[in-house]
Order: structure tokens, then sequence, then C-alpha cells
């Protein structure tokens, strides 16, 4: 078989594990968006908020202690203790859930049937919010997050591509683990969405507020919810791209790896969500492998977005997205 | 089976209520109505009157269009609801279908049916009974039941917007224009239903229409609306035989049938004059 072709495939598989991972942040704003019509900004950064409050709560970091020290003169800085990551990843998503019932109490019940653009604007303002009350609560410096999954070369895969090329594929055992995990939580929400209770009432708030009031379905509730479910997929999110790369600012800047991944699959289409993060996964490590090297490299950073462009001009509703039903 | 007349009992009672919508504009200006158990009530009047808003003061669906019940009282069986959310009074099984049906577009006819179900706990097998049921009312709904709502005609997202309510198991629906943009024929249809729905399940209507021909056929009272004051009443039967009514609402007159257009004007000209 042809080197080039035995790279490719190699390419392509680490592709695909790249793109569950964007389907999965992409997941996040489909939600909110098909429940409430909010775009909602400050997805990324509830994913670096859930990773930063995950580190804090396994370290046993005292929450606001920088801010604690300077105004009382004190020298604290950890609880001693460290909770176990099981332990803490339920806390966090505790964390996570009070965070959803705070942001709708407090800001998008007062805004309720306002202009989509002011709402796309108040998570605007929750975004940066978000950021400065997690860099206060925990602290800005980069941290290590390690909750047990494994890390390092697959030799299994190594191993068996060895013997059937002759060259042994580089595959991060902490990508397959992130993939199974993204692939469960994905199958996991379309089965919510499409055969529950909750799921359906979701799907009904998306299409019509006052008809879903009156059938009894409480907005509140179902926004809360919504909410919630965005807070764990970043908490998911979160720790994959924490364990790769550290807990720093950068991680919500994963949201923009989502936005062509939406424009792909269509703002309101779990599926959608699902095959778009694949083509740009894959699509982005082809491009970059096979056309990279002759244009100087580094087309990661616009192909996705090239390729939404070019979508939109045609299938402006996306890949996947529901067609705007135009009768009454 | 149910008795098909209306009883004594008084299940809704709307005491001289008073509605303000943006805190200014005031539409409702004293509407006083009650609705007995097993009967259909209809609230007649034409456009703007005040149907709408009177039925959603009491479904209590005004406060998300910035409406607001500022004087005088609704109770349903003897309890105060107006501070209720909608919730809560579909528990208490009063139910509005809306004008205009408003269905859940993207979802499928069975799942726009099952969305009315939400706020029962009483197992998902009389919820299946029920479905059985609203389909037996509307066989049409169970040959398109996987449809998608956005995508059936408007008599059939009228039929799912009547099988969703009935989905509650409501004591009380209140029906906000059915007959709206639908042929005649479809309009009896409907009407049909709505009594074969009261009669054998005992459901109570509060009907909202325009069209005061088909209404005052099928209901047993009825409440005359104009301009936010009801300004009749009696029942069914002995307001089709009003003059008035006869002139004004089912567009007869002594000289033969009129515009509905000229007799409103030959009365708002009355009016000024007087
Ligand atoms: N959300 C709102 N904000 C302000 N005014 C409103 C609102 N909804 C209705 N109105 C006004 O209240 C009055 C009564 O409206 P309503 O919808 O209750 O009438 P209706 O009798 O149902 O009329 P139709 O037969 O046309 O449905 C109208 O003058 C209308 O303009
Ligand atoms: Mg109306």
């Amino acid at each position: 078989m042809p080197e080039q072709l035995i790279f490719g495939m190699e390419v392509f598989l680490n592709g695909l594990m790249a793109g569950v991972l964007y389907a999965l942040v992409a997941l996040g704003f489909v939600l909110i968006y098909k429940a409430s019509g909010i775009f909602n900004y400050a997805q990324g950064v509830m994913a670096l908020f859930s990773a930063l409050t995950l580190v804090g709560i396994m370290e046993g970091q005292v929450p606001f202690g920088h801010l604690i020290n300077a105004i009382f003169g004190t020298e604290i800085h950890g609880f001693g203790w460290h909770v176990p990551a099981f332990a803490a990843i339920l806390l966090t998503m505790g964390v996570m859930i009070l965070l959803a019932v705070i942001v709708q109490k407090c800001v998008f019940r007062h805004l309720v049937g306002q202009e989509p653009i002011i709402l796309f604007m108040a998570t605007i303002g929750l975004a940066y919010f978000l950021e400065g009350v997690g860099d206060i609560m925990w602290g800005s410096e980069i941290k290590k997050l390690d909750v047990g999954l494994p890390q390092g070369i697959n030799t299994l895969i190594d191993e068996t591509t060895f013997g059937w090329f002759g060259y042994g594929f580089f595959i991060d055992n902490l990508d397959i683990v992130a993939t199974v995990i993204a692939a469960l939580l994905v199958t996991a929400l379309v089965i919510f969405a499409q055969y529950t209770k909750q799921g359906r009432a979701m799907r009904a708030v998306a299409d019509d507020h006052q008809a879903a009031l009156s059938v009894g379905i409480s907005l509140n509730f179902v926004w809360v919810m919504v909410w919630s479910v965005a807070g764990f997929v970043a908490l998911v999110a979160g720790i994959m791209w924490g364990t790769k790369s550290g807990v720093q600012f950068s991680l919500s800047l994963i949201a923009l790896k989502a936005l062509p991944v939406l424009m792909l699959g269509g703002f309101t289409s779990i599926p959608g969500a699902i095959v778009g993060g694949l083509i740009i996964g894959v699509g982005e490590k082809l491009f970059e492998f096979a056309i990279g090297p002759m244009v100087g490299g580094a087309t990661e950073n616009w192909f996705a977005y090239v390729l939404a462009l070019i979508f939109l001009v045609f299938r402006p509703q996306g890949l996947f997205g529901e067609k705007i039903i135009e009768r009454v | 089976m149910f008795d098909a007349a209306p009883s004594d009992e008084t299940l809704l009672e709307v005491n001289n209520i008073e509605v303000i919508y943006n805190h200014v504009i005031l539409v409702l200006k004293g509407v006083s109505l009650s609705v007995p158990k097993g009967g259909i009530t209809a609230l007649l009047g034409g456009n703007g009157a005040g149907k709408t808003t009177t039925l959603k003061a009491v479904s209590n669906l005004l406060h998300s269009e910035r409406g607001e019940v500022t004087k005088g009282t609704i109770s349903y069986r003897g309890d105060r609801v107006q501070d209720l959310d909608p919730a809560a009074l579909v528990k208490r099984g009063v139910i509005q279908v809306m004008e205009g049906r408003h269905c859940f577009e993207h979802l499928t006819v069975e799942e726009n049916l099952l969305t009315g179900a939400y706020t029962r706990s009483d197992g998902s097998a009389n919820v299946a009974d029920d479905l059985e049921m609203v389909y037996s009312y509307f066989p049409r709904l169970k040959e398109r039941r996987k449809s998608q709502a956005g995508y059936t005609s408007g008599g059939e997202q009228q039929m799912v917007a009547m099988g969703r309510a009935l989905m509650s198991r409501p004591e009380t629906i209140l029906l906000d224009e059915p007959s709206m943009g639908l042929a005649p024929q479809l309009v009896e249809q409907i009407f049909e239903i709505v009594k074969e729905v009261n009669e054998k399940e005992g459901v109570s209507f509060l009907l909202a229409e325009q069209n005061t021909n088909v209404a005052l056929r099928y209901a047993h009272y009825g409440y005359i609306l104009e301009s936010g004051r009801v300004v009749m009443d009696g029942p069914a039967a002995e307001l089709r035989e009003n003059p008035d009514v006869k002139e004004f609402y089912l567009g007869m007159s002594e000289e033969g049938r009129k515009s509905f257009r000229d007799v409103r004007s030959y009365r708002r000209r009355k009016r000024w004059l007087s």
C-alpha cells in the first residue's frame, strides 16, 4: 500500500476523533439554541469554568482564596484534602446546575420575549462575567487536570497496524476514551431529546413558547434543565481538553471550533452537530495533511470556516437544519 | 354516560374583571360570566371585542403577553385562581386551545398530542388509553400521526390542538375561535366533535367565536362581548331569536339580509347621535 495512503488513514482516524469532540461542544450550543432561541456565546467559557472548578475541588482549593487573603490578610490556600475524581465531577456538576439556575433566575427570566440579538448580548456579558468569576474563584494560573483517564500511545493499535502495514499508527489513548465518552453522551442526548417526556417538552418549547405554556409546561424549568445539560456537556468537553492541554484560558476557545460545525450542521439539529463535527474534524486534518505543506501549513485555523462558509452559501439552514416551515 | 345538558353546578366564575395590557391599554372593562358544569358556553363578538383576552385571563396566559387582571375575580370551583400559573390550572382541569391552533410544528402529530399529557402523573398506560380516545374522535389524526404537524392542513392542526388539550384530561376547555380559516363543512365537523366530547366525556366548554351562527347552534348559553363589555347574555336558543342579535350578529333583519358592515356603521352612527 502506498505510504501516503497509510499516513492518510492515520490522519483520518485522528480527524474523526477530533470531530467527535467538536460535535460535543457544538451540541451544547444546539441544545440551548433549540430550546430558547439563545445563541450561547458563553458555552466555551462554561467549559473553562467547569474545568477550573473541577481542578479546584479535586485539589481542595479554597474558592476565592486570593480574594479572602487580600481582604483579611490571611494565608489560606487549600483545605488540605484531595477529593477523588468521581466525587469531584459530581460536585462540579452540582455547581453547573446551580449556575444554570442562577443564570435563568437573574438574567434570562427577565429577558423573555426580547429580540434574539439582546439575548445574544446577554450571553456575551455572561461569558466575560464567568471568565472573571473563574479567575477570582480559582486563580488564573495554568492547572494540570488528571481525572485518571489513560494517556499516551495506544500500543495495541500501534502494533496491529505495524503488523499490517509495516507502519504503526500513533493514536492517543486519551483520544480513544474521549471519542467513546463523547459518542455515548451524544447518543444519550439524542435519546433524551427524541424519546423522553422532558426532551419532548424541550422541543415543544423550542417551537412555540405560548403553546408550551398552554399545555402546562414550565418555561423556567425547561430552560434551567437545558442550561444544566449544556453545563454537563461543557464539563465533559472541559475534562477532555483540560486533560490534554491543561486548564487555562485557551480552553474557552474550543467554542470557536464549534462555530463552523454549527454553520455546517445547522443550529437546531442534533444529528447535524454530530455529522458536522465529523466532517470538520476529518476535513481539517486531511486538508492540513494533503494541502498544508504546499501552502506553508497552519490551515487548521481557517479551513473549517471556509468549508462552513461554502456550505452556508448553498444551504443556509445547514446540512440537517430544520426546514423553516412557512405555513400556518 | 354524562348528562348532556349543563347542570346547576358552576365551574368557572368570572366576576367583573378588568384587563390592562402593557400597563396602559385597558381592554376588558368589567366582564362577568359563568360556565356551568357540562355546558357549552359561547363568548361571541367581533374583532377586538376581547374574547381572546377573556380566555387568556382565565388560563393565565396573559402574563406572557404583558397583560394583567387589575380588577375583579376569577374563581374555579369556588377557589380564586387568578394568581396560579398556567400549569397549575391545567392540573386543575382547565386548559386553553389557543386561537390560530399553535401546534408544535416540528413535532409529529402524535408527539403534539403527548405534550398535552405533560402535567399528568397517572402513568403511561392511562396516557396511552387517552391517546386512543383522542384518535377515536379524530380518526384523521391517527392516519397522520407520524407527520410533522407543521405540514398538516389547517383543519388537521385544529384537531391536533383540540386533541392535545383533551390529552390533559380536562374538565373545562377554553376553546378560542376553532372555526377560524376553515371551510364551512369542516367548521360543522369540528363543532360536531365539540358536542360529542361535551356529551360523552362531560367536558365543559367556554367557546370564543366570531361565527355567531354556528356557535349559537351548538352552545347552551351565550354572552355577547363588545369592546370589552358584555352587552347581552342568555340561553342560546333565545339569543338566536333575539331581533338585535339577528340583525347585528347573524346578518339578518326584517328587510332581509344586510351586509354586516352596513349594520355596524348604521349602529355606530346611531350611537354617536344619541
Ligand atoms: N398583547 C396585547 N397587547 C396590547 N393590546 C392587545 C394585546 N392583545 C390584544 N390586544 C388588544 O385587545 C383588544 C381585544 O383583543 P382580543 O384579542 O381579546 O379580541 P378578540 O375578541 O379575541 O378578537 P378576534 O376575534 O379578532 O380574535 C384588541 O383591541 C387588541 O388590539
Ligand atoms: Mg381572538
